[in-house]
C-alpha cells in the first residue's frame, strides 16, 4: 500500500462526498432526524389514533370503559359503529386503526367471574403503528381494570386483590418513562451508525460504474486494498461525526446519562463503523448500481440492527433459535458495547468479549472486501 | 532487446462476449515512437482490443507483449508505463481539471514540483491554462478529450492508448489534437489511437484495419493504398446520380460510390475502362467535367477489400 495513492483516491472521495451536498446532508442530518423520530417517535406520531368502538353491551361498565379511550389523548374516537360490517368497512377505509368490540357478556362476566376481556381488532397494514396503538390499548384497559379493583374494593371493604379484573397480558414497552428512554437512546447510536455507514460507502464503488470512471481507475497503478481504504476513510471521518452529534442529542437533549468515557466510545464506534462500512463496500463492489446496493445494504444493516440487536427489542425475550441468530447479527455487540459505556461506564477490559467479537467481524469484512475487489472491467 | 524491436506485440488475440467472438485471432505489432492507428466501424472491436492491451480486460487466448512483459499474465506490470483513455470520457465530472490531474499524477506517484510544472505545460499546451477552477462536467466535449490526454500525459508514460478520442469531436477540434499526437511522437511516445473515421487512417505511421474482430490488413498507408485491388476511377459531374445509373454494372466495374463532385468507381483495369465508361455516360447524356484515375483514399480501399473479401 502507498501513502501517496492512498491519499489520492481518499481525497478524491472527500471532494465527491463535499460537492454531493444531497448525501452529505442525508449523513449529517441522520443523527438528527433519526434520534428526534424514533427517540420521540411514540409520542410525536402517534397521538389520536383514531378509534372505532363497538359497544355490543351498552351497560354502564361498557361505557366506562370506553370513556377512559375517549379520555385518553393517544386515541380519538372515530366512530361508534353497531355492527360487525360497519367495523369493518370503517378499518377498509382506514378511518380507524384500531376497533374496540366489547362483547355483549362483559359485565356479567365480570360480575360472575371478576375477570372479563375486550377485543381489539387491529388494521395490520400499518404493522408498527398497529402495535403502538394496541399497546396503548392494552394500557388504557389496564388503567380501566385497576379503577375496577379499586373500586370493588371500597364496595366490599376488602384487601386490593393480586387478579387484574380485565386481563392485561402485553407489556407496554414504549412506555415513555425515562428509564425506557435511556434503555433505548444509546442504542438508537448503533442504528444511526449502521445506516449513516452501510448507506454511504455502498455509493462509492457503484457510482464509479455508473458514470463511467471506473475503466479509468483500474489502468492505473492504484492496488485494490489502496481503493478500499482510501474510499472508507471519508466515511470513517463522517461517521465520527455523526457519532458526536450522537453523543450531543443523547445526552443534552434527551438527558441521557454517559457514564464512559469518550475514548471507549470512539474507539469502539470505529470498530462497529469498519465492520458496517466494510459492508457497504462490499456490496458495492458485488452489485454495480448504487440503487441495488443501497437497497441490499439497508437489508442487510438496519433490518437486523433494529430488529436483532437488543436496542429496543430485549434478545432475552426472544425465542431461543432467534436468540441464537442474534449472536451472528454484528449490531447486537455494539449495542452491548455502547449501552454499557453510557449507562455502566464500562471501559475497553469490561467489553473484552463483544468487542473481540467485532474484531472478528471486522477482520473478516476487510479481508472479503479488499479481495472481492478485482482491477477488471469482466 | 534492442530499440528496433517492437514494443507491443500481439499474437492471435481472441475476445468472446458468451458465443460472439468480438476479437478473432488479432495480430499485430507497434514500433517504438509510432502513431498505430486500429481502424474500423463501429462493432469492429477496436474497444474490446485496446482494453485488453491497457490490462483491464483478460483475452480468451493469443498473447500481449508490451515492453518485454507479458501483459496477460501480469497485467499490472505494464500499468506504470502505459497510459488508456478510454471512447468514454473517464474522469471525475464533479472534480476540477486541477483536481483531475492531481488524481492521476498521485496514481502514478508523480513527484508534486514535477506534476506542477508538467501540468501547466500541458494545460498551456492545449489552449486550457485558464480552464484549472473549471468543473471537468462543465467543459467542451473538445476540451474534456484535451483534459483527458492532460491527465493521461502528466505521468509521461511509454505508450499511450486512446481509444476513439474523436468521435464525436467537431473537425477544428481533431486538427489540434493530432497536433497534439504529432508533438507526442516527436518526444518518443509509442501511441495505439483507435478510430471510426477512415480518412484518420491516413494520419498514422501505420495502421491495421479490423472489421468484425479481424485485420483485413496491416501496413503503412501507402503500403496499404497499394493493395487496392483494381484502380480507382473519379468521374467529376454535376449530376453524380445520373452518372452512377449509367455506370453502374457495366463491365469491369465493382463498386460506384457517389463522393462530393461526382462518382468514385472501382474497376479492373484502368486503361480498357475508361473509354468504355466515357462513352456508357456519353450515351446516356450525361454531362461530365472530367475522368481520370484517382489515388485511392483508406475508405476506398477499406471497401474494397471488405467487397472483394479479400482478408489478410
Ligand atoms: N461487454 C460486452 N458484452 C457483450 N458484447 C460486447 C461487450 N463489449 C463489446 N461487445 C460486442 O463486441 C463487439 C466489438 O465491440 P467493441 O470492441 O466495442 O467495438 P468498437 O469499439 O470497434 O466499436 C461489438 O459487436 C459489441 O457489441
Ligand atoms: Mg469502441
Amino acid at each position: 500500500m502507498r501513502f501517496r495513492r492512498l491519499r489520492a483516491i481518499a481525497l478524491k472521495e472527500l471532494l465527491q462526498i463535499w460537492r454531493d451536498p444531497r448525501s452529505l446532508m442525508i449523513a449529517l442530518l441522520m443523527p438528527f432526524t433519526q434520534m428526534f423520530l424514533l427517540g420521540y417517535g411514540v409520542t410525536l406520531d402517534l397521538k389520536h389514533i383514531p378509534v372505532c368502538t363497538f359497544d355490543r353491551e351498552a351497560s354502564q361498565n361498557s361505557q366506562s370503559l370506553l370513556k377512559h379511550f375517549e379520555a385518553s389523548s393517544y386515541f380519538a374516537i372515530a366512530r361508534n359503529v353497531r355492527t360487525y360490517p360497519e367495523l369493518i368497512s370503517a378499518i377498509d377505509r382506514s378511518d380507524c386503526k384500531i376497533a374496540i368490540v366489547v362483547p355483549p357478556d362483559f359485565s356479567e362476566r365480570l360480575n360472575d367471574t371478576g375477570t372479563s376481556s375486550v377485543q381489539a381488532i387491529l388494521d395490520a397494514t400499518d404493522d408498527n403503528t398497529a402495535n403502538i396503538a394496541y399497546g396503548y390499548a392494552v394500557a388504557i384497559v389496564s388503567g380501566y381494570s385497576n379503577d375496577v379493583a379499586l373500586d370493588a374494593l371500597g364496595r366490599q371493604g376488602g384487601e386490593l386483590q393480586q387478579i387484574q379484573p380485565v386481563a392485561v397480558q402485553s407489556r407496554v414497552w414504549f412506555n415513555e418513562d425515562l428509564d425506557s428512554r435511556n434503555f433505548i437512546i444509546p442504542g438508537l447510536v448503533a442504528v444511526i451508525m449502521a445506516l449513516v455507514g452501510a448507506q454511504l460507502t455502498s455509493l462509492t464503488i457503484s457510482r464509479e460504474w455508473e458514470r463511467g470512471t471506473m475503466e479509468l481507475l483500474v489502468s492505473t497503478p492504484v492496488t485494490p486494498s489502496e481503493v478500499m481504504v482510501g474510499k472508507l476513510a471519508p466515511y470513517l471521518a463522517l461517521g465520527w461525526i455523526d457519532a458526536s452529534f450522537c453523543l450531543i442529542i443523547a445526552t443534552l437533549w434527551f438527558g441521557v446519562p454517559f457514564r464512559g468515557t469518550l475514548f471507549t466510545l470512539f474507539a469502539t464506534t470505529t470498530l462497529f463503523l469498519t465492520v458496517v462500512l466494510g459492508i457497504g463496500y462490499l456490496l458495492s463492489v458485488l452489485i454495480r448500481s448504487q440503487i441495488g446496493a443501497s437497497q441490499v445494504a439497508l437489508l442487510l444493516t438496519m433490518l437486523p440492527t433494529t430488529l436483532l440487536s437488543g436496542y429496543v427489542f430485549p434478545i432475552d425475550q426472544m425465542p431461543t433459535i432467534i436468540q441464537d441468530i442474534t449472536y451472528l447479527v454484528y449490531s447486537r455487540y455494539y449495542v452491548t458495547i455502547i449501552k454499557a459505556i453510557f449507562l455502566k461506564g464500562a471501559g475497553i477490559a469490561a467489553l473484552a468479549v463483544p468487542i473481540l467479537f467485532l474484531l472478528v467481524y471486522a477482520a473478516a469484512v476487510m479481508t472479503l472486501a479488499a479481495r472481492a475487489f478485482r482491477k477488471r472491467l469482466d | 532487446m534492442t530499440a528496433e524491436s517492437p514494443i507491443i506485440q500481439v499474437d492471435g488475440l481472441v475476445k468472446r462476449f458468451a458465443a460472439f467472438t468480438a476479437v478473432d485471432r488479432l495480430s499485430f505489432s507497434v514500433n517504438r515512437g509510432e502513431i498505430f492507428g486500429l481502424v474500423g466501424p463501429d462493432g469492429a472491436g477496436k474497444t474490446a482490443t485496446m482494453r485488453m492491451l491497457a490490462g483491464v480486460m483478460r483475452p480468451d487466448g493469443g498473447a500481449i507483449v508490451i515492453d518485454g512483459v507479458d501483459a496477460v499474465a501480469d497485467p499490472e506490470g505494464i500499468k506504470p508505463h502505459v497510459s488508456y483513455m478510454p471512447q468514454r470520457f473517464g474522469l471525475y465530472e464533479d472534480l476540477t481539471v486541477d483536481e483531475n490531474i492531481r488524481f492521476y499524477a498521485d496514481l502514478f506517484e508523480v513527484p508534486p514540483a514535477l506534476r506542477r510544472e508538467r501540468a501547466s505545460r500541458l494545460l498551456a499546451a492545449s489552449g486550457m491554462s485558464n480552464f484549472g477552477k473549471f468543473r471537468a462536467g462543465q467543459l467542451s466535449g473538445g476540451m474534456k478529450q484535451k483534459l483527458g490526454v492532460a491527465c493521461a500525459l502528466v505521468h509521461t508514460p511509454k505508450i499511450l492508448l486512446l481509444d476513439e478520442p474523436t468521435t464525436g469531436v467537431d473537425p477544428v477540434s481533431r486538427r489540434d489534437f493530432w497536433r497534439i499526437l504529432y508533438g507526442l511522437r516527436e518526444d518518443g511516445v509509442t501511441i495505439v489511437i483507435s478510430t471510426a473515421y477512415l480518412d484518420e487512417a491516413e494520419r498514422c505511421n501505420r495502421l491495421t484495419l479490423l472489421h468484425s474482430g479481424r485485420a483485413l490488413y496491416c501496413d503503412t498507408p501507402t503500403e496499404l493504398k497499394k493493395r487496392m485491388p483494381g484502380a480507382l476511377i473519379a468521374i467529376s459531374s454535376m449530376d453524380g446520380r445520373a452518372v452512377r445509373s449509367a455506370i453502374t454494372g457495366k463491365p469491369g466495374v465493382s463498386q460506384v460510390l457517389l463522393v462530393g463532385d461526382g462518382v468514385h468507381a472501382v474497376v479492373d483495369n484502368s486503361d480498357l475502362r475508361i473509354p468504355q465508361l466515357r462513352e456508357a455516360i456519353g450515351l446516356a447524356g450525361v454531362q461530365v467535367s472530367g475522368i481520370a484515375v484517382a489515388v485511392p483514399s483508406i475508405e476506398d480501399v477499406f471497401v474494397a477489400l471488405l467487397e472483394t473479401g479479400q482478408a489478410q
